[in-house]
């Protein structure tokens, strides 16, 4: 076990270093120098090499890497020219509302989709399941944005219910409190979630249900209750771990989505702005850091899973 | 003196598992089982009808998409025109049709893009093996865990969003996926006995791959095609909504939503519903046709 965590571990770091490396090299090719965007498209030569020289994008990327690692192990997590604030300093008032809104999103989402993929499994081809499985078809492929502007029609616009911007920065303790202004963001992220998680556990229950140990607890007489919950959940969300472990990407994106939706200012609506104004170091480090929460994600799913089934035995 | 022996009464024996048909093909059991599944004909019966529509309709319909009409704006559906018209006095449905076109342009030709990429470097990273196929798969679990759609948006915002360039970004970005479903079928083709005596009988190895191990791994990647089909249509509509779709003339379906937004407290509902329902509909046929293949190529699942 301590062996396997170690390799998987080892694993994790040989894929993060690539993926940052590939990542720096990739926005260096896109961007290659970050003088023209800061000085503007008529500034002259010898200006634009002045202030690369200046700020340290004149040197070869592989150096400009390993400066930059060396400040992101450091807490640095670069310059932006547009805000003119450290890209640290800027995450640092808004990565709350953001971990907020995923956070919540992704707990609820999981109370909501395991009971509700046990339950589709349990009652299967009876009109709750089909009614389940139809609504969570078509939020699976709904854009996100798409069922945010239909819950700001409705319960916004049409039955003033809930606001539906948030246009300010948020820290922990306002964000519980402000039910009327965050309900909706957090509603449309949680629905898109659920239909994503309750698919797996509607089919991840189902192959549970057709086991022979779920046939002998209940021939054995244990009550329905017991076998749902010993046996039934207990293994079937098994694959949920691996599954948000994964999720992690798609959740940023939501999470991107969402913000801009309803101006909620948290690290996806920054990425969204920046990508207007060309800034780069914010670009940058955002797109390092969701690199990193996924590898992360990952890596704790793995570790996780072989931690809760002890089945998985590991050569 | 002549004794006929009784004879034994004919009788047709019938083995114990049923009687036995001639031989089908794997792929003729494949459509077979997938035609029977009536929610997977209707989805694909819904992919034909854009198609026909998006690619079609314009020959038929000539919506005003080109002049805009300041005397005509945000009108609501009418005579001439089904859906309405936009903030310059485009026909709607017009609209919908081109960006229809856009949508599914980019969402097949993506996937297709991936697949081919993601088939190839799976099967020949599960055919040599080895160290090198430990780094193409690490390379692989890199591309993995990029941000996908940060990546997108920050090509898109950079080099301009085109149907080709879309293309290559979202095929570039989603070919891991497929690459590590082929492999996996490769590394357990690879053993087995047909392979084997086709490398005694002096295969290349690029006639192996592309005669006997890509032809038989291609289960998966059918099914994982649509889905492909469904993320990027999805991922062309995303980036439209944020407003980094494709330019003007040409249109996307997300593009159109977002320009709706700005009139939903007004009540225009043709700018927003009819195209977010298109998206909709096309995603969720695309997923339909998946989940349906799936069910009818794994063997494990069919009935026979």
């Amino acid at each position: 076990m301590a062996g396997y965590i170690i390799r998987r571990l080892g694993t994790a770091v040989i894929v993060v270093f690539g993926l940052s490396v590939g990542v720096f090299w990739m926005l260096h090719i896109i961007f290659p120098s970050p003088a023209i965007d800061v000085l503007g498209p008529k500034a002259n030569i010898a200006a634009i090499a002045a202030w690369n020289k200046q700020n340290g994008f004149d040197s070869p990327w592989i150096v400009q890497y390993l400066k930059y690692s060396w400040g992101l192990l450091h807490g640095n997590l670069g310059f932006s020219y547009k805000l003119d604030q450290s890209v640290t300093s800027l995450f640092a008032t808004r990565w709350q509302g953001s971990a907020y809104l995923s956070g919540v999103s992704v707990v609820l989402a999981i109370i909501i989709a395991l009971p509700l993929g046990v339950y589709q499994a349990v009652k299967r081809n009876t009109i709750g399941d089909y009614t389940a499985t139809t609504v969570s078809f078509v939020l699976y492929a709904m854009p996100i944005f798409f069922l945010g502007l239909i819950l700001i029609q409705v319960f916004a616009l049409d039955l003033h219910w809930f606001g539906y911007g948030i246009g300010r920065t948020l820290n922990f303790w306002q964000a519980l409190t402000d039910v009327r202004d965050l309900t909706l963001p957090v509603a449309t992220l949680t629905l898109i979630t659920v239909a994503n998680f309750s698919r797996y556990m509607r089919s991840s229950s189902m192959d549970v249900l057709a086991q022979d140990y779920v046939k002998v607890a209940r021939a054995k007489g244990l009550p329905e209750r017991l076998v749902l919950f010993r046996h039934l959940v207990r293994n079937a969300s098994l694959p949920m771990l691996t599954l948000v472990g994964l999720f992690i990407p798609a959740l940023l994106a939501g999470n991107l989505v969402v913000e801009d939706v309803f101006n909620y200012q948290g690290l996806g609506l920054l990425f969204y702005n920046s990508l207007g104004t060309a800034d780069y170091s914010v670009l940058l480090a955002y797109t390092l850091i969701g690199a990193l929460l996924t590898v992360i994600g990952n890596l704790i799913a793995d570790v996780a899973l072989t931690v809760a089934d002890p089945r998985i035995r590991l050569a | 003196m002549s004794m006929t022996l009784p004879q034994p009464p004919v009788t047709h024996y019938v083995p114990d598992g049923g009687a036995i048909g001639p031989v089908q093909s794997g792929w003729k059991l494949a459509i077979r089982e997938f035609a029977q599944n009536k929610l997977a004909v209707l989805g694909l019966a819904v992919l034909v009808f854009f198609v026909v529509i998006c690619f079609l309709g314009p020959t038929f319909y000539h919506g005003n998409i080109a002049f805009p009409n300041l005397n005509d704006t945000n009108a609501g559906p009418a005579a001439g025109q089904p859906l309405g018209t936009n903030e310059q006095g485009f026909d709607e449905l017009g609209l919908l049709m081109k960006g229809g076109q856009a949508s599914l342009e980019v969402g097949f030709f993506a996937a297709a893009f991936g697949i081919v990429v993601g088939a190839l470097w799976g099967a020949i990273s599960g055919m040599i093996g080895g160290l090198f196929d430990a780094v193409m798969m690490r390379l692989v679990d890199v591309c993995l865990s990029v941000p996908y759609l940060f990546i997108v948006l920050i090509v898109a915002v950079r080099y301009g969003a085109s149907v080709l360039s879309l293309t290559l970004i979202i095929g570039g970005l989603t070919w891991p996926v497929p690459a590590r479903l082929i492999r996996g079928e490769v590394l357990t083709l690879r053993t087995r006995d047909f392979v084997a005596s086709a490398r005694v009988s002096g295969a290349s190895k690029w006639r192996l791959m592309m005669k006997h191990l890509l032809p038989n791994a291609l289960g998966v990647v059918i099914v994982n095609v649509t889905f492909q089909i469904a993320d990027a249509i999805l991922i062309v509509a995303t980036l439209g909504f944020l407003g980094f779709g494709l330019n003007y003339p040409n249109q996307d379906w997300g593009d159109m939503l977002s320009n709706g937004v700005g009139y939903m407290q007004d009540g225009y509902w043709w700018l927003i519903y009819p195209v977010g329902i298109c998206i909709v509909l096309v995603v969720m046929a695309c997923n339909l046709v998946g989940d349906a293949l799936r069910d009818s190529l794994d063997v494990r699942l069919r009935r026979r």
